[in-house]
């Protein structure tokens, strides 16, 4: 079971996160946007796991149960801010939204 | 054993990762990012995470998945991305600057001649996470509850609005039923002067 170095999952971790990053700044969906989002907070969720296993605590997956109970509240009030925003706009895209006022 | 699983979890979690950025069906995008959660499980488990693999399960691939997946129903997205990009000079940036943000990273890697520590027993039972929960990270845990609420009420406020919008918007396209709020005061044929009652609430 302790076979894989932490190492390996610090840089998978890196990767996805990157991934993440690439995915908010290259789509043009919010929804994609925010799937992006979820895979950089599954990442980090990642790294914090890996790092509690390196140290044989439970508190990084405590850490990381805090982080997707954040994650839900955050898709719940996204979600909704998404849909209400987009719902009477013909295109389903953030560059649509360039002016700052509602 | 552990890094033959490890290589094909986290291959899998790369790919569909990668999958979700590429693919322009955003519903294709919901389900590359079950893959990746369910991967990403999987290392879980591997970590000896027994409760937060089941928990990235339930809540992740379930229940928020089924609220990524209501919305897309909701807003049916179609056409968007397709044809030509106006920002595509923009997004071509986006590429080296998201490499940039690796370089550290594989740079500490690459310097890293560290022996491995030995690892204590793996702990993650559902035990020892609710020790913790409700002993060190109580005050946390609580505070939880507060922004779940907070969460709550929120969601429900946006909703509700929405629906106000909605209905002083139909008010604007039908004139009956605002002709049948004014009709005692204002003159029935002519237009009055004063502002209308969706553009007071407006």
């Amino acid at each position: 079971m302790t076979e894989v170095p932490t190492a390996y999952y610090t840089g998978l971790s890196a990767v996805l996160f990157v991934i993440g990053v690439t995915g908010v700044l290259v789509r043009r969906n919010p929804l994609v946007i925010f799937m992006s989002i979820e895979i950089m907070l599954n990442a980090a969720n990642l790294a914090l796991a890996a790092f509690g296993a390196q140290f044989g605590r439970a508190d990084g997956q405590v850490l990381v149960f805090f982080v997707m109970t954040v994650a839900a509240a955050e898709v719940a009030v996204g979600l909704a801010i998404i849909v209400a925003i987009f719902r009477l706009r013909p295109r389903l895209s953030v560059d649509d939204l360039s002016e700052l006022r509602w | 054993m552990a890094l033959a699983v490890f290589v094909v979890a986290g291959a899998l979690a790369l790919a569909s990762a990668l999958g979700l950025i590429i693919k322009r069906n955003p519903i294709h995008g919901a389900l590359f990012l079950i893959v990746n959660l369910g991967s990403i499980a999987v290392l879980y488990l591997l970590l000896g995470g027994q409760f937060l693999a089941w928990v990235q399960v339930i809540i992740y691939a379930g229940a928020i998945m089924v609220l990524f997946v209501f919305a897309l129903m909701v807003l049916i997205p179609g056409r968007e991305e397709t044809g030509p990009d106006p920002l595509r000079r923009v997004r071509l940036i986006a590429l080296p600057l998201a490499a940039l943000l690796l370089l550290p990273v594989v740079a500490t890697l690459a310097a890293y001649r560290g022996t491995a520590v030995p690892r204590p027993s793996a702990v993650g039972g559902v035990e020892a996470v609710g020790w913790l929960l409700f002993t060190d990270y109580l005050f946390p845990f609580e505070l939880t509850s507060v922004l779940l609420l907070g969460a709550l009420v929120g969601v429900l406020t946006l909703a509700k609005r929405r629906t106000d919008r909605g209905a002083s918007a139909t008010a604007d396209a039908s004139a009956p039923a605002e002709e049948r709020w004014r009709a005692p005061t204002a003159d029935p044929t002519g237009r009055s002067d004063r502002p209308s009652l969706s553009e007071v609430s407006r």
